[in-house]
């Protein structure tokens, strides 16, 4: 029997750890009302509908420097350096659609079709290195390490400095849980600047190698064509922002979406073995598990002004919650929607978001995903789950585990 | 193949650009044109963009279908 | 059955009732129009369980093709024209009569008859024979070589292929979607085009003047020699048959080889001319059901009407018969009106479909939701015109009626949200690429007839048996020849 709670409480249960392996009952609960407005005054938006409202509408603001709280702790660390930047996935338009029009000039398809030859000989690199053992640990032998050199790699960040990079990466992505998830939020602000502030140092620097001596990673073409096509549509520090930027979410969400896909199939046999069968299937079998496991859980918007809506006044400059995995799992929009069905039809998830934001990288993430989950049904004898639930990241909103163990008898080629 | 894209439904979201390059692309920055009889190679292509599509605004004709494991009528679903 | 409507507009069926409790025993449905309404309402019409006997009669002797690439990536050379085929989305197990028209129906005897002598019996009738580009008023003039309407595929890959050739000067008379389209096209393959519209700014026929302006600077910097407020009088041949000149109404003689008659649609209603049902013009009348009604406004039984040739009450414009050449009617209608057509009437849904159309030409993607044409007023709410991109709100009354989003289609579904709700207008939106104070201007639509093209979506007139708008304060005759200049209107 679920634990009831008090609705304007349902956001602490969901951001508390302890729930982290199986948040989806507390989502049900908080879907009986669609705008819920919880203890410390932020709103929570539940369901399908609602969500998808507000994604559109030009009333809500992704620039939380609007809010009447104020810049939450993941935007101040960025803004420490007197022109400090924040990254295009922070700002509204104009500054948003400027900026992000200019990496997507660079981020074409040639440039991420021309990255399935780097990753389909990596992922089979990756599962060689598991030969003559038993068991892997999914995260750390493999859903972690492959995103991490596909970003590498597709921007042109040296491979030998990925410890520097892991050690910023992790301190930043600390800032993106709500206060009441961070203890000590002094230290982790500091900590945080202070990463910001290094990041942005290497990548200045390595900009600065690449304006001498372009070469064809992503960096390149975006220093090159700030010179020239899209100049003045730019700056250095929204350069250094954007990159910032495209390392982060490459580190720290494809390795979720694996998980969790591997996750979900090794509890869902019969898909697994479908899989085997049919490998074609892996398209849709990854919408269904953006779907089921999302890999980033809820996203946070503030207000331009006051909107109504479900019968609530949601106040300008309010904290807004859009719980996305909770709209993937609203029956009023997916029936049955806690079964997990690759064969769904209309499955128009929220895994990559929606609206001016959609997810830049979904045509990556989605590449690396195919692949990667293809490979491990394919070359992994008799898979199985060694812990379920496994032990899962503290943080609520890029939810994934820390590692699934995965025990299996052998590696076929 | 053949398929058919609803432009009104359509929002220019662009994924199917990145999984089939060479039937859909953008003319202008939000124009989407494309080829609605792909060459029968680009299947899979045209499945992952019709997948990846965040409002499902592109159909593909029935013929396809058959020969994947993704043969799917509205009945059988519904029968849950 | 529950049907979820997405913010997007589409219907999901997420449960539906065995099929034998919920059906009319029916032998056989016959389609005529085999096009895109047609084919999808063959469809649905299997989706829907029918597994009687299908008839689908199409005057045209292809299978079903799509028709807005016509006027943009077939006529730039791009898609091959046989690479147009329809999908078709599922089995449908129906006889095809191809290339034969059909000439009259016969109510009393459920029966239709094609011009080949056949008489096709029906139990169940759609009609959805759609429309057809009106031809130059002269018939002479309309035959010179050189002279082109666009409708067809065979019109778009003859003109395709004209193009090709690299003729010296293209006109393009009429400067709705088609007309804008074609000319977007011309200069795309680097080629002179002239544009006439009698109007004072294109696509001010479905957009209103206020947007047209808009529209007309951006055909001018991409080059078109865009003619506003003038018609052509004349269109003038060689001796061998060919087109040499045209003659505007500005006293501009221009020497042309390649003329486009972008005039907007008729509606395909003379085969139902001895079938004394509400079809006129405007074409044929239905009820929210998509039943047509006959001449004394009763409602048939088994006649149902789809597509660009029907007009219905929507609701949403308190009951006022639509009637659009939109392409996502064409789709939803078919599919209410076989759904119709074969279940027990308590389970019939009424047609609710929110107009919504797009175009692309000159570098622009323009989606419209909502029915601009009643507008009265008109407010940009996003972006800019500089920037070409931007979002445009139009209001009657001090309510929302439709949204105009230029290279901005990710930003409409919140104003379809706006419209369905009747919202106020202006809207109070705050958004961060609006303008800090909101102008609403005069929206500038003309009244009926006066532009030489389609408007794409019109009221026609609160009942089935209400008679055709006479134009007001102008001879009829005047403002349906089309190279007959009305002068400058301005807002």
């Amino acid at each position: 029997m679920t634990q009831r709670y008090p609705h304007n409480k349902l956001f602490e249960e969901i951001l508390d750890p302890a729930n982290r392996h199986n948040p989806y009952p507390l989502y049900a609960q908080l879907r009986e009302t669609p705008i819920s407005q919880q203890e410390d005054g932020t709103y929570v938006v539940s369901t399908y509908r609602e969500i998808e409202a507000l994604l559109y509408d030009p009333r809500i603001s992704s620039d939380q420097r609007k809010s009447t709280r104020g810049p939450p702790l993941k935007f101040r660390v960025r803004q420490r350096e007197p022109e400090g930047s924040l990254p295009f996935v922070f700002l509204d338009p104009p500054d948003h659609n400027r900026l992000r029009r200019v990496v997507m000039h660079q981020f074409t398809p040639e440039r991420v079709e021309g990255m399935r030859d780097y990753v389909i000989p990596l992922v089979d690199e990756l599962l060689d290195a598991q030969r003559n053992r038993s068991q892997l640990d999914i995260v750390d032998d493999f859903a972690h390490p492959l995103p991490v050199r596909v970003i590498s790699k597709m921007l042109g960040l040296p491979l030998e400095d990925r410890s520097r990079f892991e050690v910023w990466v992790s301190a930043l992505v600390r800032t993106l849980e709500p206060p009441q998830n961070v203890s000590g939020e002094a230290e982790v602000e500091q900590r945080a600047s202070q990463a910001a502030m290094q990041m942005k140092e290497y990548l200045r620097g390595l900009v600065t190698i690449r304006r001498d001596r372009p070469g064809d990673d992503l960096i390149s073409a975006l220093v090159v064509s700030t010179s020239h096509e899209d100049a003045g549509q730019m700056n250095e520090q929204e350069i250094l922002a954007s990159l910032q930027l495209l390392t982060l979410a490459g580190y720290e969400t494809t390795v979720n979406s694996i998980t969790n896909g591997v996750l979900t199939l090794l509890r869902n046999l019969d898909v697994l073995a479908r899989l085997q069968r049919n490998p074609d299937m892996v398209i849709r079998t990854v919408e269904e598990v953006l779907r089921y496991e999302p890999p980033v859980q809820y996203l946070t918007r503030t207000t331009l002004t006051d909107i109504n809506i479900a019968d609530v006044t949601i106040p300008k400059g309010a904290t807004v919650v859009l719980l996305l995995a909770s709209g993937n799992r609203d029956p009023a929009r997916f029936p049955d929607p806690d079964h997990f069905d690759p064969d769904r039809i209309d499955n128009e998830h929220f895994g990559f978001g929606r609206g001016i934001h959609y997810c830049v990288g979904a045509p990556l993430a989605r590449m690396e995903t195919h692949i990667a989950l293809n490979a491990l049904v394919r070359r992994l004898v008799n898979p199985r789950l060694v812990a379920d639930p496994p032990p899962y990241r503290e943080l609520a909103s890029l939810r994934g585990p820390q590692h699934l163990a995965v025990a299996f008898d052998s590696l076929s080629d | 193949m053949k398929i058919v894209v609803d432009l009104n439904r359509c929002l220019s979201y662009g994924q199917c650009v990145f999984a089939a390059p060479n039937v859909f692309r953008f003319r202008g920055e939000q124009s989407l044109e494309y080829d609605y009889n792909p060459a029968d190679e680009l299947r899979i292509q045209v499945e992952r963009a019709a997948a990846a599509c965040p409002v499902r605004a592109i159909s593909i004709g029935k013929d396809e279908h058959d020969d994947l494991d993704l043969t799917h009528r509205k009945g059988d679903y519904n029968e849950q | 059955m529950t049907i979820w409507i997405s913010l997007t507009g589409r219907e999901t069926i997420t449960s539906s009732k065995s099929v034998t409790t919920s059906f009319v025993s029916i032998d056989r449905v016959v389609i005529v129009g085999a096009s895109l309404a047609g084919l999808r309402a063959a469809e649905a019409l299997r989706d829907d369980g029918f597994t009687g006997h299908l008839t689908l009669i199409g005057n045209e002797p292809w299978e079903p093709y799509d028709r807005p690439p016509l006027s943009k990536s077939v006529l730039a050379g791009w898609l091959p024209i046989d690479h147009t085929t329809l999908p078709q989305l599922r089995d449908i197990q129906a006889e095809w009569i191809l290339g034969v028209a059909a000439v009259g129906l016969d109510r009393q005897n459920h029966q239709v008859h094609l011009a080949d002598g056949r008489l096709v019996d029906f139990d169940r009738l759609l009609i959805a024979t759609g429309t057809r580009a009106r031809p130059w008023v002269n018939q002479e003039e309309a035959a010179l070589d050189g002279v082109f309407t666009l409708r067809t595929r065979e019109d778009s890959s003859r003109l395709s292929t004209r193009l090709a050739s690299g003729p010296k000067h293209v006109l393009v008379i009429g400067g709705g979607f088609t007309g804008s389209e074609v000319a977007s096209v011309c200069r795309e393959l680097g080629l002179p085009v002239t544009l006439a519209e009698r109007g004072p700014t294109p696509l001010v026929g479905a957009l209103g003047q206020a947007a047209g302006t808009v529209f007309a600077k951006w055909q001018r910097q991409y080059g078109v020699d865009l003619r506003c407020n003038v018609t052509v009088m004349a269109l003038e041949g060689d001796t061998q048959g060919r087109l040499r000149r045209a003659r505007l109404s500005d006293g501009d003689v221009l020497e042309i080889d390649v003329a486009v008659v972008a005039l907007g649609a008729i509606r395909n209603v003379e085969w139902l001319h001895d079938a004394k049902l509400a079809a006129d013009t405007r074409g044929v009348a239905c009820d929210a059901s998509c039943r047509a009604f006959d001449e004394d406004g009763m409602v048939t039984d088994d006649i149902f009407v789809a597509g660009d040739v029907a007009r219905w009450p929507n609701p949403l414009y308190n009951g006022m018969l639509l009637s659009v050449e939109h392409w996502g009617n064409a789709v939803e209608q078919a599919k209410t009106a076989a759904h119709n057509m074969v279940c027990v009437p308590s389970e019939r849904r009424p047609h609710k479909y929110l107009p919504a159309f797009w175009s692309n030409q000159f570098g622009v993607n323009i989606k419209s939701v909502g029915l601009p044409t009643i507008a009265d007023e008109i407010v940009l709410t996003q972006g800019t015109a500089e920037e070409r991109r931007f979002v445009a709100v139009y209001g009657q009354k001090g309510r929302i009626v439709a949204a105009l989003a230029v290279n901005a289609p990710l930003l409409l579904p919140a104003y379809q949200a706006l419209i369905e709700a009747r919202a106020p207008f202006p809207p109070e939106l705050y958004a961060a690429d609006g303008p800090l104070k909101l102008r609403p201007v005069s929206a500038g639509f003309l009244p009926h007839g006066h532009t030489t093209h389609s408007p794409g979506a019109a009221s026609t007139g609160p009942g089935p048996s209400t008679p055709e708008v006479q134009p007001i304060g102008k001879d009829a005759d005047m403002l349906a020849d089309p190279r007959i200049p009305l002068g400058p209107k301005s807002l």
